[in-house]
């Protein structure tokens, strides 16, 4: 009793401190996993001190990129309170809010199981939600289960509140229907259709009658323009458009961004679809808090990934092509970019089952890995999973003697640089936790800078 | 020879990677001489059930699962019919639930099953999830362990003196407290374990291969192979369970 006592007169005294420094908005950098602990109403507050309210945005792929991408079209025009760090759970977002005291603008990548209570309490300026694709079952559930959550959320958010849905995703856009003011974006470019629907395409049944759906376009995923040929659901009409794009390898996304406030032709410097859908979620955010189009295509136009999504590095005299998988969807476009801009003869995939890349590895058996093995030279598997890996190649055919399994991962870079020849160019493709030690022991090799150096 | 696969509603129940599953059946089929022929069956779809060799019915999330859920319960008769007849089966989480009498959601609900395997489902307040390691009897005195993962809100509880797929060594198994995972009536074998499952249980995959031929009209022998990668996943794997503990 005594020792739990002790604790809890402790614990006030901090929530003391820490809402004192909320209070008079001096600089602190006292960790915000305490304040939510101890004080989940500290949130409300630390986010209406914010002259220019608080922005919002998830997603299960790209809320990190669609975040940063607001953050160089707006770190103009406001000073941020922006979580570029990815602690994006309530209490990454309490600290961001607390260390963050002269700034104007939350900007907040949020989990997508940590939303509902984020909206709640920081009373949002404008949300933008991206997409829902089956990711980490073992740790968000299913589907249907977020959207839910995600649909009591938007019910109670004030009609102050800007909306902005990926109406490309079935089960996001019908979040908006009936809501005024809502901002529905999508791809608007049929050329550009998949041939088919994605092996690990989710909702592909009506949300309404749970017919299957007609796909008129297929983009990413389930992501397209589809409708119901049983009621008639089908997606809306698109308020921001991305129309004419020019898909340049792995150099740029070239469109034209058509928005209610006029047309301007954007040059995004990433590769990729889905990095035009991140951008129309940041444009449409953008538009929603009053940035101009000028201001859009600037930002856009100058962007630089989030580190570890999609980089290259210099390794002496090769260079390593670094894209991250996290799911079948995402993985599914990293393979897709690969494809378009060329596979590397040489890549190393790594693996890991650590709680932020999901403990159930099943998923990598939903990823359309086989385009990339029909043309790579040499495989690396790695990470603590590294031999599952090698089972999904093995049984889709790919040649056992193509195929090393070296789990550790610094060993597993070093053997794939020793397979690139001089001037060539090693691709590697890991899961969360594996792209921060890989990026760890580049940092370590100073071959980049950390990336808390980099943002901004 | 051809070994015939009719794989239940691959549009709708396909969560936990199935075709993972399909792809060993596959190439283990190859690597021995055979060729495996799958046919889709979606609802709606005819089937004569006895026809086939070997029968698949993978998992879905629950949207997906009720919307089949009538499909396959008005085809129980004819399922038990080919499982009688010696058609092998694996049914894999949502898919081995609805082979049951059926479920009963948290609100009372009750979604009919086809009736195959002798046991009923019932939905949990928490979702049990991780590794499982579990002993595997196949009957004949043929056991092996087998690593998998589970990720289910219901529990299944066993009729007396049903056959259990196998028992839990780590892991929570068909209801967590039972210490039994899975279902076997003859050579169908329903389970929570995907993970997927058969890549990294080998053993498991030849028997149902060995049952489908057998079926076929062969003599079900399959020669060795290497299984190299197989045994280092299975090892990780069920480490894993391992260090989760008992239950």
């Amino acid at each position: 009793m005594g020792a739990r006592l002790n604790a809890e007169t402790s614990a006030a005294r901090l929530v003391g401190r820490l809402s004192r420094a909320v209070g008079r908005g001096g600089g602190t950098t006292l960790p915000g996993k305490l304040l939510w602990k101890v004080d989940p109403g500290a949130l409300d507050a630390l986010a209406a001190r914010l002259p220019a309210g608080v922005a919002v945005v998830s997603a299960t792929n790209g809320k990190t990129t669609t975040s940063a991408m607001l953050a160089r079209i707006l770190g103009r025009r406001y000073r941020l309170a922006w979580n570029n760090s990815g602690a994006n759970l309530a209490s990454g977002v309490a600290s961001t809010l607390l260390s963050a005291t002269d700034a104007d603008l939350g900007l907040l990548e949020v989990d997508e199981f940590a939303l509902p209570e984020v909206m709640r309490r920081v009373n949002p300026r404008v949300v933008s939600l991206g997409n829902l694709f089956r990711d980490q079952l073992d740790r968000y559930g299913e589907l249907e289960h977020i959207a839910e959550r995600w649909r009591v959320a938007v019910g109670a958010l004030p009609p102050a509140s800007t909306l902005v849905v990926n109406a490309d995703d079935p089960l996001v856009a019908d979040l908006a229907n009936g809501r005024s003011g809502a901002l529905r974006f999508g791809v608007d470019d049929p050329r550009l259709a998949r041939p088919a629907l994605q092996h690990a395409a989710d909702s592909k049944y009506c949300v309404r009658c749970g017919q299957p759906y007609d796909y008129a376009v297929a983009y990413v995923g389930h992501l397209g323009d589809y409708r119901c040929p049983s009621c008639g659901h089908s997606r809306p009409p698109l308020d921001i458009a991305a129309r004419a794009i020019d898909l340049q390898a792995l150099d740029a996304s070239v469109f034209d961004l058509v928005t209610p406030a006029g047309t301007v032709r954007v040059r995004l410097p990433l590769p990729g679809l889905y990095n035009v859908y991140n951008a129309l979620a940041a444009a449409s955010s953008a538009l929603a808090l009053d940035a101009s189009l000028d201001e859009i295509a600037a930002g856009l136009g100058t962007f630089t990934a989030a580190f570890g999504r999609f980089e290259r590095i210099d390794a002496g005299d090769r260079r390593i092509l670094m894209l991250l998988i996290k799911n079948p969807a995402g993985a599914n476009e990293a393979i897709r970019t690969l494809e378009e801009g060329g596979v590397p003869e040489t890549l190393v995939i790594a693996l890991n089952d650590r709680i932020a890349d999901g403990r159930d590895v099943s998923w990598i058996w939903d990823v359309d890995f086989e385009p990339l093995l029909e043309r790579v030279g040499k495989i690396v598997a790695s990470g603590e999973r590294a031999a599952e890996l090698a089972l999904r190649f093995t049984y889709a055919g790919f040649p056992r003697d193509r195929l090393e399994v070296i789990p550790e991962l610094r060993e597993a870079l070093d053997r794939g640089l020793a397979l690139v020849p001089a001037g060539g160019e090693l691709g590697v493709l890991p899961t969360y936790t594996a792209m921060l030690e890989l990026r760890k022991i580049a940092v370590a090799r100073g071959l980049v800078r950390p990336y808390w150096e980099e943002v901004s | 020879m051809k070994i015939t696969v009719a794989h239940l509603y691959p549009d709708y129940l396909n969560i936990y990677a199935d075709r993972g599953n399909i792809a060993v059946f596959a190439r283990r089929a190859v690597l021995r001489g055979h060729t495996l022929e799958v046919t889709p069956v979606e609802p709606g779809d005819s089937l004569e059930p006895w026809a086939f060799d070997l029968l698949y019915v993978g998992g879905g999330q629950d949207r997906e699962q009720a919307l089949i859920a009538p499909d396959l319960a008005a085809r129980g008769d004819d399922l038990r019919r080919a499982v009688d007849a010696g058609t092998a089966l694996l049914a894999v989480c949502g898919g081995y639930q609805l082979l049951g009498r059926g479920y009963r959601g948290r609100d009372g609900s009750w979604m009919q099953g086809a009736g195959l395997f002798p046991l009923e489902t019932i939905a949990g307040e928490r979702r049990l999830i991780g590794d499982v390691l579990v002993e595997a009897d196949l009957g004949e005195g043929f056991t092996t362990m087998v690593a998998g993962f589970e990720n289910h809100a219901g529990r299944t509880l066993l009729d007396p003196g049903a056959t259990a797929f196998g028992s839990v060594l780590a892991g929570h198994g068909n209801d967590g407290s039972s210490g039994f995972e899975g279902c076997r009536v003859g050579a169908a074998i329903g389970t929570y374990l995907h993970g997927p499952l058969l890549p990294r249980n080998p053993e498991l995959a030849d028997w149902l291969l060995s049952r489908a031929l057998e079926h076929g009209g062969g003599d079900g022998d399959l020669e060795p192979l290497g299984d190299e990668l197989e045994r280092l996943a299975h090892a990780v794997s069920s480490g894993r369970a391992k260090a989760r503990g008992g239950k």
